[in-house]
């Protein structure tokens, strides 16, 4: 079993933070596990990006190379196509479809919507409508991060006790709000993919 | 036994304190620092004692370590790889004088300059300085190496350099940990004249220095860490530099055809080379950052028997940071078909954060200099940098850390008036200060705003050296009272502050503006952290 994942967004919408759980879910399942991560001057609202491979074999790039990667998992919608290179022919687009317009010349959101729908295999999901449901937009990262649960091969039990391992610090009440995101955005996958 | 997940830079942070760290020094810059990041935030560390505060530059934290190494104890510097150049003075001299206490420097390049001005490798001071490189394909061999380079400082007496690139620096993965070893205890050097470098002794040491190569070499070739691996296919033999290694396994499936030479421990291992040479008439060089190992190879004069490929003949692009697609382009492998990104999507650069204080300064500089075009501003290193950026487009010089004072001076010098530096406080303490007492000596009139936000900012927010002492520093220095202005930069001071900045402007003689409000990134982390 091999998974390579892109994960993208802007600096500052929490995809290292969504690293961090599924790096410790893999951890404690006895995966081999590679995350290279962006650090520094991108991280000031550029685009930003995080190549992670889970493997029950040794990984030996921290990288994934182009037309090799199984998911994109996206907090950004634009952010999700600047990667399109790095996946393979049967690959995945999960992505949050709430922009973070932050560029002048961000494109069209008509156009941008076509562009997702034209993917063959994707999971569209308004993460920060659905965070906000939950209690906090800022859970958003965590609703996306249970929309791609069905593509990771760890189970759903596992990612949840990593997000209690994670925000277990920070008191019940935010660990409850993620548990509901991650929920939240699982099931959202579940019914998206089943079609 | 359950691995610890781990940054590739922690890895080498908790690598040393495993392995009888007593302090580590350094000065923040990425992808370097997470090292003395991880060591502050170590519990372990800290019921150790082991000494982890920032330096005011990288110079200092070298000779800092000198001493902790002069005095028996383990130390580590770390920095990035254009800190080098500022440590270079005691980096090059501490290869002379040798060491007590195992010494490492961890150098962090930035090859494709993901976080910097430039992309030079530090092979090169490593080999400059005579001494040892190691260069980790791992997280898990640069745990070992923290240990192993401890050792071998001890054993030949000398500093051992430790150079990572981004990937290896910012990667994360799961790393099995060793037993842990006890510092040392303090002892001084046997020799008391060793590190007194008059050039009669520096004589003596240099000719040392110089003696200990083969063992190096041999070093090199035994200690593991470099590997020669056989193939089947003698058509090609491949030297694989640090993690290019992992990008040439990548593209084979971990089974390579060919004989490679994993190289990751510098004097190059000139035997095993040998013995790629003698199987393969063809050699590939894979290796992160310039073409240290190639040129070594080709020399001036063609090799006799074997030709060479890599940085140097386009093999391999010459610039630019290595890829598991770069590799495969250079082993003539089949691309598979790509998707291309649709042409809606645009770039998305870096740029103030909401609400940032530089924001405010930019604003009144861009209306300030308006009356006096055209006026150059010379900049300098960190956040504050990307005014050189729309909407900004503020700036007109960023080069090293310091420069934007003296260049500023410089071009005063060469009939430019209301030449106008700005600089950050973190770098203003690192290289800022020395630059400033040549403008007061000359009363040079011009313009010098320190754009304090209490941080070192584009990094992360580790503590300044100036913290509180800005003021105090400007007016030591020789700086009058008069000329020294402390400003808010807030929108409802707008008008105010052009109005101050026009009037230093004009006047014939050096001024300080000194614009502080916290950083807006650290701010809120101590509101969430209350």
């Amino acid at each position: 079993m091999k998974t390579d994942i892109i994960l993208a967004g802007v600096g500052g919408q929490g995809i290292l933070s969504i690293a961090t759980v599924i790096g410790l879910a893999a951890v404690n399942n006895n995966l081999y596990i590679k995350q290279a991560e962006v650090h520094g001057m991108s991280q000031r609202g550029g685009a930003v990006y995080s190549h992670l491979r889970l493997s029950d074999s040794p990984v030996a790039s921290d990288l994934i190379p182009l037309g090799k990667g199984d998911v994109i998992l996206s907090v950004e919608p634009m952010e999700a196509l600047r990667y399109l290179p790095y996946l393979n022919p049967t690959g995945w687009v999960v992505t949050n479809t709430h922009p973070f317009i932050n560029i002048g010349n961000y494109p069209d959101s008509a156009a941008l919507t076509e562009q997702l729908q034209a993917l063959d295999r994707r999971v569209l999901v308004d993460a920060d409508a659905l965070a906000t449901e939950c209690g906090n937009v800022k859970a958003s990262n965590i609703v996306m991060l249970g929309a791609a649960i069905p593509f990771l091969d760890i189970p759903y039990e596992q990612l949840e006790a990593a997000v209690r391992g994670i925000f277990g610090r920070k008191g019940e009440e935010i660990v409850d709000l993620n548990i509901h995101a991650l929920k939240t955005g699982f099931e959202i996958a579940q019914q998206q993919t089943k079609a | 036994m359950q691995k610890r997940l781990l940054l590739g830079d922690e890895v080498i942070a908790q690598a040393a304190i495993d392995a009888g760290l007593s302090g580590i020094y350094g000065y923040p810059g990425t992808p370097s620092t997470e090292i003395m990041e991880y060591v502050q935030a170590s519990e372990e560390a800290a019921e150790k004692h082991i000494h982890c505060r920032w330096s005011a530059n990288e110079k200092t934290a070298m000779e800092a370590a000198l001493g902790m190494s002069y005095c028996g104890k383990r130390t580590m510097v770390c920095m990035k790889h254009v800190g080098m150049n500022v440590a270079a003075d005691a980096f090059i001299n501490s290869a002379i004088t040798g060491v007590n206490g195992g010494l490492i420097v961890v150098v962090a390049d930035d090859p494709s300059m993901h976080s910097s001005q430039n992309e030079q490798d530090s092979r090169f001071y490593g080999q400059f300085a005579l001494i040892t490189v190691l260069e980790p394909s791992s997280q898990q061999e640069a745990y070992d190496m923290v240990f192993y380079g401890f050792e071998l400082s001890e054993k030949t007496g000398l500093p051992v350099m430790m150079r990572i690139t981004t990937r290896m620096a910012h990667s994360r993965t799961g790393v099995a940990l060793r037993e842990k070893r006890a510092q040392n205890e303090l002892h001084l050097p046997a020799d008391p004249r060793q590190f007194v470098l008059l050039p009669a002794l520096a004589r003596i040491r240099y000719k040392k220095l110089i003696s200990q190569q083969a063992e190096l070499t041999q070093e090199a070739e035994s200690a593991g860490f470099n590997l020669f691996n056989e193939g089947q296919d003698n058509s090609l033999g491949i030297i694989a530099c640090g993690i290019a290694y992992n990008y040439l396994m990548e593209n084979f499936s971990g089974k390579c055809p060919y004989p490679v030479v994993k190289l990751s421990q510098y004097p190059v291992p000139a035997a095993m080379i040998a013995r790629l040479t003698e199987k393969c008439r063809k050699i590939l060089v894979l290796e992160e950052g310039y073409p240290v190992v190639e040129s070594q190879l080709k020399g001036l004069i063609p090799p006799e028997g074997f030709t060479v490929s890599g940085r140097l003949d386009g093999t391999v692009p010459r610039d630019g940071e290595l890829t598991p697609d770069l590799v495969a382009v250079a082993l003539g492998l089949q691309q598979t078909a790509i998707r291309t990104a649709p042409e809606l999507v645009t770039n998305r650069p870096p740029a103030f954060c909401k609400g940032c204080g530089h924001t405010d300064v930019f604003l009144a500089l861009n209306d300030a200099v308006k009356e006096y075009a055209p006026v150059c501003v010379f900049s300098d290193i960190g956040c504050y940098t990307l005014a050189a950026l729309p909407p900004h487009l503020s700036i007109n010089s960023c080069v090293d850390m310091g420069a934007s004072i003296t260049m500023a001076k410089g071009a005063y010098d060469a009939g430019l008036l209301h030449a106008t530096a700005v600089i950050g406080d973190s770098t203003f303490a690192h290289s800022g200060m020395t630059g400033l007492l040549d403008v007061i000596i000359e009363n040079t009139p011009i313009t010098i705003i320190i754009s304090d936000n209490l941080t070192t900012g584009m990094t992360g927010g580790q503590a300044s050296s100036a913290y509180g002492a800005i003021e105090n520093i400007c007016l030591g220095l020789g700086l009058p009272a008069e000329r020294l202005k402390v400003l808010t930069p807030l929108k409802k001071y707008h008008d105010e502050n052009v109005a101050v900045l026009r009037e230093a402007m004009q006047y014939e003689g050096t001024c300080v503006i000194v614009f502080r409000r916290e950083c807006v990134q650290t701010a809120a982390r101590r509101v969430r952290t209350k």
